[in-house]
């Protein structure tokens, strides 16, 4: 398809305000009157509340003061169920639970307040392991510890072990994860019960807020208003925290009477937000002798935390990944999310996707070699193709050409050659050498029948100066929405980018278009923006007042004409989903997803054998995405999710001591910096075959699965390691590299 | 709670102004800038020194805002994000980061630009490990520094002309 | 969660002499703050215990690189920066250029100074174990007087040194004497910039007819202090740094040091990895 603006690297739509830094945060925000609010936390890892005292030198009198109590509506902050309260009443679930919140125009009093806040705790037994959940050791949520369980199945492995030449097994591990945005989270709230609820802030979903807050106070959804400011990155971690924040603020200003703004410093951020699950596959594979894999027999477990919050829908998109872009006959995969008394594990970039993916490509390198095939080949063997059925007994109706992509990464990176060259020249030397690879797939959009129940909108409306604007409640937070989405825009339209506007998602605005997550936005809501766009110019052809090859003086002529003899020009679009598609909940099978990204990256590293330090030396991606709305938008999407998981990999190790993250701060967590991260080599391999415009798909989570496997197989080449955890720090691998001697 | 000595006047130069403000002497010139003078651009990412995000010229050399108590701003010159652009025209790095993808959320962006723009003025054309290491205060969590990379290399020929 | 800031209070001397006085006026009551890059860390993470302050930061008695025929002489307020861009440190003293380099990132070079390093007295900082390999010497100032002093032996303890309520670091004296020894200098941080390091090697050798004659190896993040290894040192002296040396050189640091797990690293890997870089060095003595 050819396209004017789609495919163009066109400037970011809010670059300018970026570079000057006009562009407005959060915490840039100030309002009259506004007082500062500060979340005092339980600090014990279970227990029972027994009594708050407010002790110091504090003048109490002057400072707001919200518990459990003062809550209008429900004590919850309602996502997918109700487990998680707002403020924790009687009971504390884990280290960093909320019960008390404060509020006071000097910052700095406050700050001495929150310490004079002591809460008496009697302590009950805790959990802090997935083995201790499993084992039901305590018992610390529903009748089990299990959030949610689910099975997929396809064929019979039970079949295949009688007739497999070779076994393989192996159990896995990946850590925690912090988002590590570099903005922290943050509200403002205005809250009374004249004027209903107001709150900005630093956010993904604008609509979960307004859902959240909603049950909070016990308001008609029209009272409430959740207004979305420039966000400084997101990464899955400003999905469902900033409704704990923007909750918390609200009930300080409904309180007060006063606007309060909530930012939390760093080490608050990191130890209380969200952070990746951390996870356990065990794998258990039939493979006969000339490498065709027979069965596939996966028990993925990922730890939840205290509450449920996401864990069934992250347990569930880690589960349908978990065996790979593989023809396999048959499959088995269990999949369970557990409670600990951890602060709730959420949404990160891939989301279940990188822990199931990184055990898969470990195994399958061992899974060659058990077989006495090259590790590329092993795969090669098994790729899946159109017209085959993956795990969830979902056939592919796209081109998937995954040995190409294979040959054109191995070829970019010269795999093969370095491959046997190192395996020459390792052993002796001091700084060995090693490259390895993952193969993966990434499903767009939400999960199985998740689009369908989103029903997501999207608004278009045209102004009396051929200006059209784009209403949807996805937000920017630096991956590019405003931008593409004028590029859509403006491609269906025939107008140049620049007379496309983006509104502020701001839910008295803007429909609800959905989560920005998932890897929806490109595919999905750009197809709705697509849609919004094209019944304008609908409308305007319908009414007679533009014809076909329209110049932009001739729309505006048209649209203020139109505007003056009929009202607004506008356009609201409803999700619709495709009718061939079907996704049964209960067997667990069927159509995942609408499309899928695949690729295939390969990672050089060394390591110092003295000290076991790892580094990225060289990093080839490449993938399939469909059609690539903004090349360097794009790219700078598949280098950002590979420096993550270059973290994710070798660096990000969040050392928890009872729950509680114990290296809270940016010094002690240990985030690559430019010095870390190697040149990024980025292929798209355009086959415009997605459902989004012009055949795009999903890219956003894609890059964090693969990175991590790439670097361990890469690591256990260089090595010989059995790597079977991340993160790799260099104390684990001197450790594993020391057992493995002795 | 103990009291200090209370407030002090500052007077300093912000972006070639010459200002004043009130702060506690141990106030961080980070939140003198963002409250006191309303100079938002200026972002905190960690207040220890170590994200970079807080990043401003204080007598031409490169410091942590965060990190800088305001008894110490006292007769200094500070250049923050604000006094980067001559006017509406912006300066070549800050072209270069919306040519070539340097920004994304655009957090980081301010500190990174005013050390790119140190950088470039102590290494006109830089090599690779000198804009690494140049840049390697300035933590970003959206480009893999790729782009930001490519962004600096941009500007190395045009801000010979801004410097 | 930060400290309380209005409770602190700053006040700036006309010069050093001022400052000392009041450091003797009112022994303990004031510390001395420079560039900051630790004090107001500790604000932020709300455990900055002194609540007042003298700066210093601008005081010219304590800035500058001074050059004579026998040695280096640094102002305690020299920064890394500094340290970096001088030309006589980079030939003579390249173990301390790297360290400076290896420090924080530019800005934190720009702000942290020699003399905050050794006060605040990190058994992780960068520098101190360059110091200690080059015998670095420590003037110590106060209104009684000034003293020089051995930096070997100056920090006592963790967070302990051999300096009393009423003085200040005020230079730092390099002997040139060591521009034909081999050098080797390694931190192994957590990443490659803005690192707090697990370990730091800092090691200088002289050599004669293949033969260690004399020797200085100093490690950072192994010990409650920066430390040097004087067991090993002596054990080397006079030896060819053969395998079986090395071999029971590195079992002699295994016994000086005395590494911790923390939040960063592990006991074994440190102790691991000190024995690893020790003999790494000795095999550069050997070639």
């Amino acid at each position: 398809m050819e396209t004017r603006v789609i495919g163009k690297s066109v400037p970011r739509k809010e670059g300018r305000e970026k570079v000057t830094g006009r562009a407005r945060y959060v915490d840039d925000l100030a309002f009259p009157g506004m007082l500062h609010g500060v979340t005092v936390r339980g600090p014990t890892a279970r227990g029972r509340i027994r009594g708050i005292f407010f002790e110091g030198d504090i003048p109490w009198k002057e400072i707001t003061i919200v518990t459990a109590k003062d809550i209008p509506g429900n004590n919850c902050i309602l996502l997918l169920i109700e487990d998680q309260p707002c403020l924790a009443d009687g009971l504390v679930n884990h280290k960093e639970e909320p019960v008390v919140l404060l509020a006071h125009q000097d910052a700095y009093l406050l700050g001495e307040a929150r310490r004079a806040v002591r809460i008496e705790i009697e302590p009950l037994p805790a959990i802090f392991t997935i083995e201790d959940s499993l084992a039901r050791k305590e018992i610390i949520w529903g009748e089990d510890n299990t959030f949610k369980s689910v099975r997929v199945e396809k064929g019979d492995v039970e079949s295949a072990w009688s007739v497999a030449d070779c076994i393989v097994e192996g159990e896995y591990e990946t850590g925690a994860q912090e988002q590590l945005y570099i903005e922290p989270q943050g509200m403002i709230a205005r809250a009374s019960p004249a004027d209903g609820v107001t709150v900005w802030g630093s956010l993904q979903c604008p609509h979960y807020v307004h859902k959240a807050l909603v049950s909070l106070f016990g308001l008609p959804k029209d009272r409430i208003r959740v207004v979305q400011t420039e966000t400084g990155g997101g990464f899955g971690g400003k999905e469902e925290y900033p409704s704990m924040i923007a909750a918390h603020a609200a009930l300080l200003a409904w309180k007060s009477g006063r606007p309060v703004k909530i930012i939390y410093d760093r080490a608050e951020d990191m130890a209380a937000t969200t952070k990746r699950h951390p996870s356990k596959t065990r794998h258990r594979t039939a493979v006969s002798s000339d490498g065709k894999l027979l069965a596939m027999d996966i028990d993925f477990t990922i730890d939840g935390g205290a509450y449920e919050t996401l864990s069934p829908v992250v347990l569930s998109r880690g589960t349908i990944h978990a065996a790979g872009p593989y023809d396999c006959p048959n499959v088995r995969i269990r999949g369970r999310a557990v409670a600990t008394n951890a602060p709730p594990h959420g949404a990160f970039r891939g989301f279940g996707a990188p822990q199931s993916v990184f055990a898969l490509e470990r195994h399958l390198d061992r899974v060659a070699a058990a077989v006495g095939l090259a590790p590329d080949e092993l795969r090669r063997r098994n790729f899946i193709r159109e017209g085959q059925t993956l795990a969830v007994n979902q056939v592919v109706h796209e081109r998937v050409e995954m040995g190409r992509l294979m040959d054109q990464a191995f070829e970019a990176s010269d795999y093969h050659v370095k491959r046997k060259q190192y395996s020459t020249e390792n052993p002796g030397a001091a700084i060995k050498k090693g490259i390895g690879f993952a193969c993966f797939l990434h499903g767009a959009g939400f999960t199985g029948s998740g689009e369908e129940y989103l029903a997501s909108e999207v608004a278009a409306e045209a102004t009396v100066e051929g200006r059209v604007r784009i209403r949807a409640g996805s937000t920017e937070m630096g991956q590019g929405t405003n931008t593409i989405f004028s590029q859509i825009a403006a491609e269906t339209l025939g107008l140049d980018y620049e007379k496309i506007d983006i509104a502020q998602p701001d839910t008295a605005n803007v429909p609800n278009s959905g989560p920005t997550v998932a890897s929806r936005t490109s595919m999905i809501v750009g197809k709705l923006v697509e849609s919004a766009a094209r019944e304008i110019q609908t409308k305007l052809f319908q009414s007679g007042l533009l014809e076909q090859g329209y110049d932009a003086a001739t729309f505006a002529k048209a649209c203020g004409e139109y505007i003056g003899r009929f009202g607004a020009l506008e356009s609201l679009i409803k999700y619709q989903h495709p009718a061939e598609l079907h996704w049964n909940d209960e067997r667990y099978e069927g159509d995942a997803y609408g499309a899928y990204a695949w690729a295939v990256y390969v990672a050089e590293v060394s390591v110092d054998t003295r000290t076991a330090e790892m580094r990225v030396e060289n990093f080839t991606a490449v993938q399939e995405v469909g059609r690539v709305i903004h090349p360097v938008l794009a790219a700078g999407q598949i280098e950002g999710g590979i420096a993550q998981g270059i973290g994710l990999a070798l660096y990000e190790n969040i050392v928890w001591h009872e729950g509680r993250m114990v290296n809270a701060q940016m010094t002690n967590y240990i985030m690559p910096t430019s010095m870390d991260v190697p040149r990024i080599r980025v292929f798209f391999d355009e086959i415009a075959q997605g459902r989004g415009p012009a055949g795009a798909k999903g890219i956003g989570e894609l890059p964090l699965d693969g990175t991590a496997p790439a670097i361990a197989n890469a690591v256990a080449h260089a090595t010989g390691a059995d790597i079977r955890r991340i993160p790799l720090t260099p104390e684990l691998l001197m450790e594993t590299l020391e057992k493995a001697h002795a | 709670m103990p009291e200090g000595s209370g407030k002090i006047q500052v007077r300093c130069t912000v972006n070639n102004k010459a200002v004043t403000f009130e702060a506690y002497p141990m106030a961080r010139l980070l939140d003198a800038l963002r409250e006191e003078l309303r100079l938002t651009g200026t972002k905190e990412g960690c207040g220890e020194g170590e994200c970079g995000a807080c990043t401003v010229e204080m007598d031409g050399a490169l410091v942590n805002s965060c990190l800088v108590p305001a008894a110490q701003v006292e007769a200094t010159k500070i250049l923050t994000i604000e006094g980067v652009a001559s006017g509406e025209r912006l300066h070549a790095v800050q072209q270069a980061f919306i040519t070539n993808g340097g920004a994304q959320c655009g957090i980081c962006t301010p500190g990174m630009i005013l050390a790119a723009v140190n950088l470039l003025r102590r290494f006109p054309e830089p090599t690779e490990v000198q804009i690494r290491e140049g840049l390697s205060g300035n933590l970003c969590r959206c480009t893999g520094y790729t782009k930001i990379f490519e962004s600096v290399v941009a500007a190395c020929g045009e801000s010979e002309r801004d410097a | 969660m930060r400290s309380h800031v209005p409770s602190y209070e700053i006040e700036t001397p006309k010069d050093l002499g001022a400052a000392l006085d009041r450091m003797a006026n009112e022994p303990g009551a004031w510390k001395p703050f420079a560039g900051g890059t630790d004090l107001m860390v500790l604000l932020e993470a709300g455990k900055l215990v002194e609540r007042r302050f003298l700066n210093i930061w601008k005081l010219p008695e304590l800035k500058g690189i001074e050059i004579t025929s026998s040695h280096v002489i640094l102002g305690a307020l020299t920064t890394y920066t500094e340290v970096r861009s001088s030309e006589v440190l980079a030939r003579e003293f390249p173990l301390l250029c790297r360290a400076a380099s290896e420090t924080g990132s530019v800005a934190t070079q720009n702000r942290g100074t020699l003399g905050g390093n050794i006060a605040n007295a990190s058994p992780a900082a960068d520098s101190p174990p360059a110091l200690l390999a080059y015998d670095a010497e420590v003037e110590i100032v106060s209104s009684r007087g000034n003293r020089w002093k051995a930096y070997s032996g100056f920090h006592v303890g963790y967070k302990a040194m051999d300096l009393v309520a009423d003085e200040l670091i005020n230079r730092i004296r390099l002997l040139r004497s060591k521009r034909d020894w081999k050098q080797h200098y390694r931190k192994v941080g957590t990443r490659r910039a803005q690192a707090v390091s697990k370990v730091c090697f800092a090691g200088a050798a002289r050599m004669q007819q293949g033969r260690i004659a004399d020797v200085r190896i100093a490690l950072g993040s192994i010990a409650p202090i920066v430390l040097r290894a004087t067991e090993t040192e002596k054990m080397l002296t006079g030896e060819k740094p053969s395998p079986a040396v090395r071999q029971a050189a590195q079992e002699m640091l295994a016994r000086e040091i005395t590494p911790i797990d923390d939040i960063r690293s592990t006991a074994r890997y440190r102790q691991r990895v000190a024995q690893n870089l020790l003999v790494e060095f000795l095999e550069m003595l050997a070639t």
